[in-house]
């Protein structure tokens, strides 16, 4: 099961003859996705590393019946790239591309509205299901399957993340980071509805940075509807008022998006937040042996 | 990226905003000519620099004879103005912009900006202007009123209604107004601004609209297509340190502690900046080398961090995906050589050729301190610091 993709997905990688799209499309093949397509405008009917190449997204759906697009597409033609894959029905499009002006995704969100198209990014490491597929650039290697859904902001922190659950020798269900920009296709609660839909995944960490109140909705999100154990931990503790933080949406502005206001969000909605980055593999062993313990005390006999 | 005052209303004024016509000065004797090129009776004399506070501050004095306007300028050029934004060494003042006095009746806030939750612009407007709308969000939430616009229609004349009169505004004044609003909408999609704010909006005695001080800023991500706007950059009013990483596209931030800290992925990075201060140290700065980074930006951002003289102790932390182990210890070895590393150096290292990176650490002969984990290298850091 897990969420978004499996061993079934097949891709078409968007700006697949780019230095970037090449080398992660090889990479994500060799971790076992199926990548059936590429699209580069202007070079269909040509193959790279034998992957058919196809001039448009319709025409590589239509070809290879694609479900999912992985975009690596450079910045000024990145908007147009989800646009293309949303009007070919693409139903999950996965955009790893930094630095799309948020005017660009303002129009994007709006024509996806009331759509089918699932879009995660932009600005983000992609979506993994350990042992399964992988879309993104993350490093594969570190992920081993298993029942933690892992859902991020940002992309080396998810790494650090699930190299700590593994050495804990805690397996993880779909790992993914949502994007790190002011707008993004989808949400925080978006996620943890499709993990907590997903018998797969029996616990969720989920890592905030400062910046916006997608941390704020999703701990009501959760003290609401979510059934599962959440570890947490919100990065930009120590972040300055006003400064821009690297990712396009960390920033503290308007009086908005302070570390303080969301860890507080959080633990009040009952999410374990751990204030050391360090400890986010801990956290949820702990949490996962407490609740075994719970769980095991209460049975009969 | 952030633009001055003046160069805000020049911009917005060929959107068919209405601003007031002033003069730029940079001397004394441009501030004199400029008094008598406006022909006011009063004329408004202000510090141009890329922080809010100025009035408080002194940075804003009216004068009625260019004589004055001389003595305001001999005052404030080439000094530094201390708002509540600038920080207590304050910015130095490099140029005045005068402009007439207006009669004001009324003072309002209008301001555009990307509504993250409803994922569109927004026009956010208040009756209290020349305050600041943090201050009014918290004592007064229900005199801040705002719409979202729709990227399809731009602002419908009905939003523009609505907003009017939630200000107030009578007579002509909705139809100013709605024009304005449309003008300011135009100028925020056309220049891919992140922000508009005009605080405060006036009402003339007269009973005209006008915007009496204008702060812009645009969106990084979008300058690729706005050449012009990338051509209104001041440096001088950018942190040095800041501008050279920019060179070489690193991300970095000046901070006040004394660990100086490089990490690739910002959100590993601003988690080291807390993991620093979760063990007792301060970070010196924010600093990711990106996911594209090689030998030469590792250096590069070496040299930026050692370059603040506050740094007592340098934490290196990576985790490699994409970016591999051995480059980044490649590059650090090279730096830490070039500019003679004399501070305790630690260095946490995991992910793709981690075993290649950590020999190539162990066999450059430099003092290096490993981390095993995240946790142990900011302690170990905190303890060097001690130490040092």
């Amino acid at each position: 099961m897990a969420i978004l993709v499996n061993k079934e997905t097949r891709v078409v990688v968007q700006g697949l003859t780019g230095q970037t799209g090449r080398f992660h499309a090889r990479l994500c093949r060799e971790y076992g996705t199926q990548v059936v397509a590429g699209v580069v405008p202007g070079k269909g009917g040509t193959s790279l590393d034998g992957i058919p190449v196809f001039d448009g997204v319709a025409q590589a759906r239509r070809a290879t019946g694609a479900d999912a697009s992985l975009v690596f597409v450079p910045p000024p033609f990145a908007a147009d790239a989800i646009l293309e894959a949303a009007a070919a029905a693409i139903p999950l499009v996965v955009c790893i591309t930094e630095g799309i002006p948020v005017l660009d995704m303002v129009r994007v969100k709006r024509y996806l509205r009331g759509g089918t198209t699932r879009l995660i990014g932009p600005n983000c490491p992609g979506v993994i299901t350990p042992g399964q597929s992988k879309l993104g650039i993350m490093p594969g290697y570190i992920h081993h399957p298993g029942h933690v859904g892992v859902v991020s902001r940002s992309g080396t922190l998810t790494y650090e993340a699930v190299h700590q659950l593994t050495r804990l020798g805690i397996g993880q269900s779909t790992c993914l980071g949502i994007g790190g920009d002011p707008i993004v296709g989808s949400s925080f609660t978006d996620i943890l509805g499709l993990f907590n839909a997903d018998p797969d995944t029996q616990a969720v960490i989920m890592i905030g940075e400062i910046g916006g109140r997608a941390e704020e909705e999703a701990g009501q999100y959760i003290k609401q509807h979510f059934k599962k154990p959440v570890v947490a931990f919100i990065a930009g503790q120590t972040a300055p008022k006003g400064r821009r933080m690297g990712h396009a949406g960390a920033i503290i502005a308007g009086g908005q998006g302070g570390a303080v206001e969301k860890i507080a969000a959080l633990g009040a909605a009952g999410i374990a937040v751990t204030g050391s980055p360090a400890e986010m593999g801990a956290t949820m062993k702990a949490v996962l042996d407490g609740r075994a313990q719970h769980a095991g005390s209460g049975r009969p006999g | 990226m952030n633009i001055h005052e003046f160069q805000a209303k020049e911009l917005l004024g060929r959107f068919g905003v209405p601003v007031p016509a002033g003069r730029v000065a940079q001397s004394p004797q441009q501030a004199a000519e400029a008094f008598a090129m406006l022909g006011a009776p009063r004329v408004v004399v202000k510090a141009q620099i890329h922080a809010g506070g100025r009035g408080k501050a002194g940075g804003i004095r009216i004068v009625e004879t260019a004589e004055q306007a001389r003595a305001a300028a001999e005052a404030l050029l080439g000094k530094p103005l201390v708002t509540h934004q600038t920080g207590p060494q304050g910015r130095i003042v490099r140029r005045l912009y005068l402009e007439p006095a207006q009669e004001v009746a009324r003072e309002l806030y209008l301001a555009l900006t990307v509504d993250r939750r409803a994922e569109s612009v927004a026009i956010v407007a208040s009756t209290e202007g020349g305050m600041e709308i943090e201050q009014v969000a918290a004592a007064n939430p229900e005199r801040i009123v705002s719409e979202v616009i729709d990227p399809l229609l731009g602002v419908a004349p009905f939003q523009a209604r609505e907003l009017a009169a939630a200000l107030g505004l009578r007579e002509h004044q909705p139809g100013a107004f709605s024009r304005l609003a449309g003008a300011l909408y135009r100028a925020f999609v056309d220049t891919d601004a992140g922000l508009i704010e005009i605080n405060p909006l006036v009402v003339t005695a007269g009973g005209a609209l006008v915007c009496l001080d204008a702060k812009v800023s645009f969106d990084d991500n979008a300058l690729f297509r706005h050449p012009e706007i990338r051509e209104l950059r001041d440096p001088g009013e950018e942190d040095p340190a800041e501008v050279e990483a920019q060179r070489y596209n690193l991300n970095y931030v000046h901070l006040d502690g004394n660990i100086g800290c490089m990490v690739n992925g910002a959100g590993l990075a601003m988690a080291t900046m807390d993991i620093i201060k979760y063990y007792g140290g301060e970070p010196a700065n924010f600093l990711d080398v990106g996911g594209g980074a090689n030998a030469e930006r590792v250096a590069a951002a070496f040299g930026i961090l050692l370059a603040d003289s506050r740094v007592r102790a340098v934490l290196v932390n990576i985790f490699g995906g994409i970016v591999r182990c051995d480059m980044l210890a490649q590059g650090v070895v090279e730096a830490a050589r070039q500019v003679k590393l004399s501070v305790p150096l630690v260095v946490r290292m995991e992910g793709t050729n981690v075993a290649e990176g950590r020999r190539i650490l162990r066999d450059s002969g430099l003092n290096v301190i490993t981390g095993s984990d995240m946790a142990d290298a900011a302690r170990r850091a905190v303890e060097a610091l001690k130490q040092a």
